[in-house]
């Protein structure tokens, strides 16, 4: 799909109702990765629970833009359940869609609410902004397979 | 005037739509300056100060006929305190490296604006930890002036001074000739950032008696890679040179070398000299408008932003609301919209602003607002811009589906 910017934001309002809900501290975190932007001063932290393979639960707490704030929701609703290669699949996915490969309709599918980001491949200045809390997850992923 | 004025930016008429606002992090450049340039990278080019022939002959008179343009400009004693670096940064790091190293001792302090850009702040962070030195902070009351007690920092153990006189992130013109007066005093050494100030109000460092002094040439429609240091003359002797290579030596044997004199021993390698004609070019446009014309047109439209943005409850200043204390800029926030946002829904209307922590993160700390959007006008902006930049803050309200 092609979106205008301002109908990313729209789209991003719409979903913004959702994505409070993940915006909190969780009781019980095995992981946590901060990730910042600092040109525009988008500042995550995002925390995980692992449970064997599987993940949990996962949160994130700090400020930042819409854009940031909602890709970061998004993705939690994605992964919340997933195993540690669904979710570095459903990653990749994301970050090929990033870049401006097209996606088919599997992998449509499998990102749900985040091909609302697709446009972000044409906003150079706001691509950060999207991927941000995708590469904090990259990171507490790689760094909790290392144990 | 002003729409004469713009149309010597033909990025105007290629873009109609664009409204740039953001001049205090580059200007658009106009025809003349251009033209300039392209003459001389056609015409006169050479290899300054080298050669024996014609052309070398040429692009050496139009670097020092530079040179004296700039320091006519800032009301320099002579050339040889004029300095020409890539920009205000690499000038800041040329005076922390060439004489912060070695002009601040253990024990002695550096006092530093709360508001300064990155570049006149970092640099300083360098050197007191080299050396062991204190790092200290003026900061500033609500209506933007230092705070008496910071100026206090200033004292007998203070080896140098370093401020803006516009704030890049803030808006304030500062009090500086008083915090000159005061680092005078007890013998520090004055760096003084005029990044902001050049071209949009009279600049004489010989009447402000600061020490050092930079500025950056892509903020006054010149363009990007041509800065200038003015160091005063005394001072400037007993900085070390920088850059080393070619140029800026006298004799070198094997293992010696001498280094020649002011200011060629701080300019080490082939010049810019298109920058520099660039640079010269500018000044001419701008002492053709006059500062002083300039200041006024900025100010204006500085007012007519501020009374716009007090009729809306949801954004707020930074900085003091009084237009004469201000520089031609405009830090704001919009309240629930977040400054990248902001930016990039204008963007989508065709308006360039700048949004983020505008290269000031101690400053944005202090004054606790992590992000904002900053607003700047140059020569080209009208009172339509100002317009349109009230109805786009509406429409990035209306977007995020609040009242506007």
């Amino acid at each position: 799909m092609d979106m205008s910017i301002d109908q990313l934001y729209t789209e991003i309002i719409m979903t913004h109702n959702k994505s409070q809900h993940n915006k909190r501290l969780l009781d019980h975190p095995t992981q946590m990765e901060r990730g910042h932007n600092p040109n525009c001063g988008d500042d995550i932290t995002f925390f995980l629970e692992m449970d064997g393979d599987v993940i949990k639960d996962a949160s994130y707490m700090g400020s930042g833009c819409a854009i940031s704030q909602a890709s970061t929701s998004i993705m939690i609703d994605l992964v919340k359940g997933k195993t540690r290669s669904e979710a570095e699949v459903l990653i990749e996915t994301f970050f090929n869609m990033i870049r401006g490969q097209a996606q088919n309709e599997d992998e449509k599918d499998l990102l749900e609410d985040a091909v609302i980001f697709e446009s972000l491949n044409t906003m150079p200045a706001r691509v950060k902004c999207g991927t941000l809390s995708w590469h904090c997850l990259d990171v507490v992923l790689h760094n909790s397979s290392e144990k | 005037m002003v729409s004469e004025l713009k149309k010597q930016f033909p990025i105007f008429a290629q873009t109609p739509e664009l409204i740039y606002l953001d001049s205090a992090a580059t200007t658009q450049k106009p025809n003349l300056v251009v033209d300039a340039i392209a003459n001389q990278l056609l015409y006169e080019n050479g290899s300054p100060h080298r050669g024996a022939h014609k052309s070398s002959v040429i692009a050496t008179k139009l670097y020092h006929e530079a040179k004296e343009a700039v320091q006519s400009f800032i009301g320099a004693r002579d050339t040889s305190e004029i300095v020409f670096t890539k920009n205000a940064s690499e000038a800041l790091n040329l005076i922390a490296y060439g004489y912060g190293l070695t002009h601040v001792s253990k024990g002695q302090n550096i006092v530093v604006a709360i508001t300064s850009h990155h570049s006149n702040l970092v640099p300083w962070q360098m050197v007191a930890k080299k050396n062991e030195a204190e790092l200290r902070y003026l900061y500033l009351d609500e209506d933007g002036y230092f705070t008496k007690e910071s100026l206090e920092n200033i004292d007998q153990g203070t080896a140098l001074v370093a401020i803006p006189v516009i704030s890049n992130a803030y808006g304030v013109r500062h009090e500086f000739e008083k915090v000159i007066a005061l680092a005078k005093k007890v013998g520090a050494v004055t760096v003084i950032d005029g990044a902001q100030a050049v071209g949009h109000m009279p600049v004489n460092v010989r009447e402000w008696d600061c020490d050092f002094f930079v500025f950056s040439g892509h903020k006054i429609y010149a363009p990007q890679g041509i800065g200038v240091l003015y160091g005063k003359r005394e001072i400037l002797e007993n900085v070390s040179p920088f850059l080393l290579g070619g140029d800026m030596i006298e004799y070198v044997s094997e293992q010696e070398t001498t280094f020649a004199g002011l200011p060629e021993r701080l300019e080490a390698g082939t010049q810019n000299v298109t920058g520099a004609h660039g640079l010269r070019t500018a000044i001419e446009f701008i002492q053709q408008i006059g500062v002083e014309q300039m200041a006024l047109h900025e100010r204006s439209l500085v007012e007519m932003t501020l009374a716009a943005f007090e009729k809306l409850d949801y954004i707020k200043v930074i900085g003091p609301k009084d237009s004469l204390r201000r520089g031609g800029l405009i830090t704001f926030m919009v309240e629930g919209v977040h400054p990248h946002d902001v930016a990039s829904l204008l963007d989508n209307k065709g308006i360039a602003i700048r949004a983020g922590h505008h290269c000031c993160q101690p400053l944005m700390t202090y004054l606790k607002a992590p992000a904002s959007c900053r607003v700047s006008f140059g020569i080209y902006n009208t009172p339509n811009d100002v317009e349109a930049l009230i109805e786009g803050i509406k429409y990035v309200r209306k977007v995020f589906g609040y009242e506007y």
